[in-house]
């Protein structure tokens, strides 16, 4: 198990418990009772560490070794899954997959970032950071599923689209914006769900939908809290700080309107109980899908591009008001 | 009655409609060092006079070099709101109100109507001044009246962009404009109507990933920085000097993300023989 910093009170009742278990394998003394007492002890103080956690905690907690990554989830929710590679122009990016997956008897496409699970795949996924060419797989998988009806589901979870020479030359803005131009008229349903990180570009540019949805331990955000406190406070030190003031935990995204909903995670994260949270995940698809299937292309793409265009928060002042400081 | 009566335009000129560019007799190009005059300067379209460098200008300043004459600006009684409460160093209502007072300006983005060579245009430029030219809550929405207001009047649109990228203060807010812009620009092709893009120094960010690059005809002027990482963080993700030229308008042309790149002299030609093209009128 790992242990995060803030779940160090966590690791010494676990360390307590081991040795309890020990005492009780070896010797004839009973210590059901002991264990059970500090097995409720782990629990209560579980909750206690969850039922409060910072915004800065919960960017440690999407980010968890342990957290489940987009194939983990298509290989428990799917019976069925073959992965469809390439971009059809460059090469196939390794930092996002897709493919068609069968949901409990119906085809979707299933589009999401992919991170690596030990250090020599977290390199081969590029840590989760796509390339232009990630992108345009993605679309082109969009664009598959357009023409067959199938539904379409994004997993987000990066931190960010890759800033590298090669990326900038094979235009990973333009892929970026290409992909929420066509998102917005694609005529088939789109669900997205933020599983991890979700930051700036990277994380839109797989994720405009009918519907948006984040797991409860997840973050949305214009920028990393790291990058954010490096360019506004020109240091690296104050990304507790930056993560507070970017308000980019899943309870500010609902308050704020900009998600369609949370997704509970299991006490104790995703990772605690992984399988808990894919059939939540999957549940919540499945109905979120079928509702989105109730609606004709059109009354879809109308109402998904309405969705955006009320996000955003202004003032109106009367309009023969300028901004004066005229000393004419 | 006064004595005098001044005859000129610019001393009477609200500061609103002060130019974003060098003041005072004499202009130093940051590029060659070379000195002109300011008229010199404005005379050969705020591009210096020795070098060809091409002064970053305002919003103001394109509207006066493409529309004949009088034009009308829109939108302006929309104002950035604080949502939430975002503090860093300076709490965002200072930055927003120290941009007010310095630029005079009500954001980064102003949206004006009027005619190119008798031909109906709508343009959004955005003035690097303000917080860096940064997309937040009230550029998204502009950008968005704008195209409905396009759609509305059948009039084409030409965005001109100048931006660091989204506006971290208004954090989620600003990322959602991406979306918010690229699916209003959709809607605006669906009507079969044209959308000019042109990028001036610098565009980065979620400006460059949403609407910049979505143009009908993507176009910069020369040597502009256009690219969605920043060279300073691309620099040190890879760890090594980035190649000259790197993220220019040539660069970007050279590697088919652009349609041409215009001489600021030419612009004006250029943007009339754009509408002739799809003559809308």
């Amino acid at each position: 198990m790992v242990f995060l910093e803030f779940e160090k009170p966590l690791e010494t009742l676990y360390e307590q418990l081991e040795k309890l278990q020990q005492v009780g394998e070896e010797g004839d003394i009973d210590v059901a009772d002991m264990v059970r007492t500090l097995e409720n002890k782990i629990r209560t103080k579980r909750k206690e560490i969850y039922s409060n956690l910072t915004g800065w905690q919960k960017v440690q907690l999407s980010r968890h070794p342990e957290r489940p990554y987009t194939f983990y989830y298509i290989r428990q929710m799917c019976s069925k899954f073959v992965e469809l590679h390439g971009d059809r122009c460059f090469k196939d990016d390794k930092a996002i997959v897709g493919g068609l997956g069968r949901l409990d008897g119906q085809t979707v496409v299933i589009i999401g970032q992919q991170k690596g699970v030990n250090t020599k795949m977290r390199q081969y996924r590029n840590f989760g950071m796509a390339n232009p060419e990630g992108y345009r797989k993605a679309l082109r998988l969009m664009k598959l599923a357009e023409r067959f009806d199938f539904p379409v589901v994004t997993l987000i979870d990066t931190p960010g689209a890759f800033p590298g020479i090669e990326a900038e030359e094979r235009g990973q803005a333009e892929a970026i914006a290409r992909n929420l131009f066509e998102m917005a008229q694609l005529r088939v349903p789109i669900v997205s769900v933020v599983i991890g990180e979700g930051a700036s570009g990277g994380a839109i540019g797989i994720g405009l939908g009918d519907r948006v949805f984040m797991l409860e331990n997840t973050w949305y955000s214009v920028i990393s809290p790291e990058s954010c406190s490096s360019i506004l406070w020109r240091s690296w030190d104050y990304k507790e700080q930056a993560a507070e003031a970017l308000k980019l935990t899943a309870d500010h995204m609902m308050d704020f309107g900009l998600i369609d909903g949370i997704i509970k995670e299991p006490l104790g994260g995703a990772h605690a109980a992984p399988e808990e949270m894919a059939k939540l995940l999957k549940r919540h698809l499945k109905k979120t899908i079928g509702e989105l299937q109730e609606l004709t292309p059109e009354a879809r793409i109308e109402a998904r591009i309405a969705k955006y265009a009320q996000m955003g928060e202004y003032e109106r002042v009367s309009p023969e008001a300028t901004v004066e400081n005229d000393n004419s | 009655m006064g004595w005098f009566k001044r005859l000129k335009d610019g001393i009477q000129t609200a500061t609103r409609h002060k130019k974003d560019t060098p003041e005072g007799l004499w202009y130093k190009c940051e590029r060659c060092k070379e000195t002109s005059t300011v008229k010199e300067l404005k005379d050969n379209f705020f591009k210096c006079p020795k070098c060809n460098y091409h002064v970053r200008i305002g919003s103001h300043d394109y509207f006066d070099l493409l529309f004949d004459g009088n034009y009308e600006e829109l939108f302006q009684d929309l104002r950035a709101k604080d949502i939430l409460g975002f503090e860093d160093m300076k709490p965002y209502t200072e930055r927003l109100q120290s941009a007010y007072d310095k630029t005079g300006l009500t954001d980064a983005i102003t949206v004006a109507k009027g005619k190119v060579n008798r031909k109906s245009l709508v343009i959004s430029a955005m003035d690097f001044k303000f917080i860096g030219g940064s997309m937040g809550s009230v550029v998204g929405e502009r950008i968005s009246l704008a195209v409905d207001h396009c759609i509305a009047t059948q009039a084409p649109l030409l965005i001109i962009s100048k931006s660091g990228g989204a506006r971290m203060m208004e954090s989620a807010f600003s990322l959602m404009q991406m979306a918010k812009t690229a699916a209003k620009l959709s809607q605006l092709a669906k009507a079969k109507l044209p959308y000019f893009s042109l990028m001036t120094d610098p565009t980065t960010g979620g400006v460059t990933a949403s609407f910049a690059m979505l143009g009908d005809i993507n176009f910069a002027e020369p040597e502009a920085l256009i690219g969605f990482a920043g060279p300073r963080v691309i620099r040190e993700t890879i760890k090594q000097d980035l190649p000259e030229g790197f993220q220019r308008s040539e660069f970007l042309l050279e590697h088919g993300f652009l349609d041409f790149i215009v001489d600021r002299k030419e612009l004006k030609e250029t943007i009339s023989y754009l509408l002739l093209c799809y003559d809308l009128q």
